[in-house]
């Protein structure tokens, strides 16, 4: 079939309006799918249940299907240990990955208190370098549509933590 | 093919959404359709020219707002092929009519021990609904299954449909695969056991030329906003003789013909049905809506979404890792088609489709029960309507491509 416009531009125009092409939209896609982030999603690390949880708890968003439940070891409120199972997104994969490495041998409320700077870093989209390696994730905010992705891990990991041994 | 495709003219430039957005993609018209001039005119003149609450005033002014509304009934009962246009009851849309359905016959007519079927390719609308009245009456709820070619299996909705069955309740069109269902023979098996059809043509009466009278089903319901109509207004066309079986579905203004302070009385057809002041502007903006889709010619239609959905299905089948659901022959389908590429996720392809100004639906559609039986738990779907051109393929495939680079260039 021969084509109306020239094949392969993957659009037409520039575009002004709602849901156009935008400038530097390519910079945002290559600071939402960074290397690190891909690395994560591709070779996840902490995936796996864990024989001696004190809590588990699962999250599901309806709408994607992403599913992901968090086991955590935790002793006189720390976290010793905690794995994640799931199935998603590579930024709800990545999220978790991340986030399991992070939280090793912290302190329930250090985790917690880390939770709301990520919730910040997702507002602002400052990369916060307390958040360790997740500070990847700051290229999300620009997505708002994608928020929920790299919260559902936070979810279920304060709900394992609220479910035992906080 | 050309952008007017198979004998349909370029109608981009009705479309004002469409005309400020010349770089958009958008491959959402399952969700939602984008709407033409005609239609924002007619509702603009509407409300500068005739707005008053119809049925309520002896003045001229509420003569005209009536006329208007029940003009667009009439008019919207021809498009689907209805010679009884008081049959057609106005809703909110297709979730409402089945609603309407469930509720108003559902309640009055199913009992405990008798059964419901629906098949696995429902959305919601008319999955839950059906499950909840099976519920709520102590009915037995069935699904049929498929055929690997994502069809109804009709040699299992026979055996399904027992003689305790007493609605078979199905899809004209998938919204998640794009699968045209026989309907002719469904209704068919409906009706050998003296069970009703009613059909849900939330996908069906956009794309496709309804003929309500032909058909043979009981009951149709159609959505305004996927067939170039505002929001909010849809309906139901419902044979005559069921209809006056039926209890009224809301009560309050209009529906009721004389209000005792011990019990009421109900309004003729359509009335008795649609309580409260009615959406006039929707109702004569769908109308608007209908008139454009005839004035194009719904046999053009359908050819042109029959060449641009084979069009995309034979460009997709090109990249790598491309996994596409449903039938296999475009002609089975409406403009739909719905895939996974390799391991990418659909929300991340449909992230990265996006910053290419391309809209598609990536999710479960609505169909969670269907999308278990393909066992994914989301694929992404691009559906066509007029607007849509070989160019917007192009354009998707070249994005896919884009896509697939990225997310497989950082990994060996």
């Amino acid at each position: 079939m021969p084509t109306s416009a020239e094949p392969g531009t993957g659009a037409r125009d520039t575009g002004a309006g709602t849901g156009a092409p935008v400038a530097g939209a390519d910079a945002g896609l290559a600071a939402l799918y960074q290397e690190r982030i891909l690395d994560h999603y591709r070779r996840p690390r902490h995936k796996g249940t864990l024989a001696r949880a004190t809590g588990v708890h699962g999250v599901k968003n309806p709408l994607c299907g992403d599913d992901v439940s968090v086991a955590v070891f935790v002793r006189n409120g720390v976290v010793v240990e905690a794995q994640y199972t799931g199935i998603g997104c590579s930024i709800m994969q990545a999220t978790a990955s991340m986030l399991m490495g992070l939280v090793h041998g912290r302190t329930c409320d250090e985790v917690e208190a880390l939770a709301r700077r990520f919730d910040a870093m997702l507002a602002s989209g400052t990369a916060d370098a307390a958040l360790g390696e997740l500070d990847a994730l700051a290229g999300v905010a620009a997505f708002k549509a994608r928020h929920k992705c790299a919260k559902l891990p936070w979810q279920a990991l304060l709900g394992a933590m609220a479910e035992g041994g906080r | 093919m050309s952008a007017a495709g198979a004998g349909l003219r370029d109608v981009r430039p009705d479309f004002p959404l469409l005309v400020s957005n010349p770089g958009l993609v958008y491959l959402d018209s399952a969700a939602t359709s984008q709407k033409p001039h005609a239609v924002l005119d007619a509702i603009r003149d509407y409300y500068g020219t005739a707005n008053a609450n119809p049925h309520r005033g002896a003045y001229k002014l509420s003569g005209a707002a009536t006329d208007a509304y029940h003009g667009a009934r009439s008019e919207i009962a021809r498009f689907l092929g209805a010679a009884d246009a008081d049959a057609l009851i106005f809703t909110r849309g297709t979730t409402e009519s089945m609603n309407l359905l469930a509720t108003a016959w559902g309640l009055t007519h199913v009992h405990r021990g008798d059964r419901v079927v629906v098949t696995r390719l429902e959305h919601h609308a008319n999955f839950v609904t059906w499950q909840q009245l099976a519920r709520t009456v102590g009915a037995e709820f069935r699904i049929c299954e498929l055929t690997p070619d994502g069809q109804v299996d009709l040699d299992q909705l026979r055996l399904l449909v027992t003689a305790n069955t007493k609605v078979v309740a199905f899809g004209h069109v998938s919204n998640a695969l794009g699968t045209i269902n026989n309907v002719r023979e469904i209704v068919k098996i409906a009706h050998a056991i003296g069970a009703v059809a009613f059909c849900d043509g939330a996908q069906g009466a956009p794309h496709l030329r309804v003929g309500f009278d032909e058909l043979g089903v009981d009951a149709y319901a159609f959505s305004g906003h996927k067939m170039l109509g505002p929001m909010g207004i849809g309906g139901v066309i419902v044979r005559r003789a069921l209809l006056d079986t039926m209890h009224p579905y809301q009560f309050g203004g209009d529906m009721i013909e004389f209000v005792f302070d011990g019990d009421s009385t109900w309004n003729v057809l359509p009335h008795k049905f649609e309580a409260g002041t009615p959406n006039v502007e929707g109702a004569v903006g769908l109308a608007a809506a209908v008139k454009y889709l005839d004035a194009l010619g719904m046999d053009a239609v359908r050819a042109h979404e029959v060449a641009l959905t084979r069009y995309a299905m034979e460009q997709l089948a090109t990249i790598e890792g491309m996994h596409l659901y449903g039938p296999a022959a475009a002609e089975a389908r409406s403009g739909v088609v719905s895939f996974t590429l390799g391991d990418i996720h659909p929300h991340d392809l449909s992230t990265m489709l996006d910053v290419d100004g391309i809209c598609v639906r990536a999710g479960h559609h609505c169909a969670q029960p269907l999308m278990r039986a393909l066992h994914v738990t989301s694929t992404v779907r691009a559906s066509f309507y007029v607007y849509n051109t070989a160019a917007d393929v192009d354009a998707l495939v070249a994005s896919l491509r884009k896509a697939q680079v990225r997310f497989h260039a950082h990994v060996g």
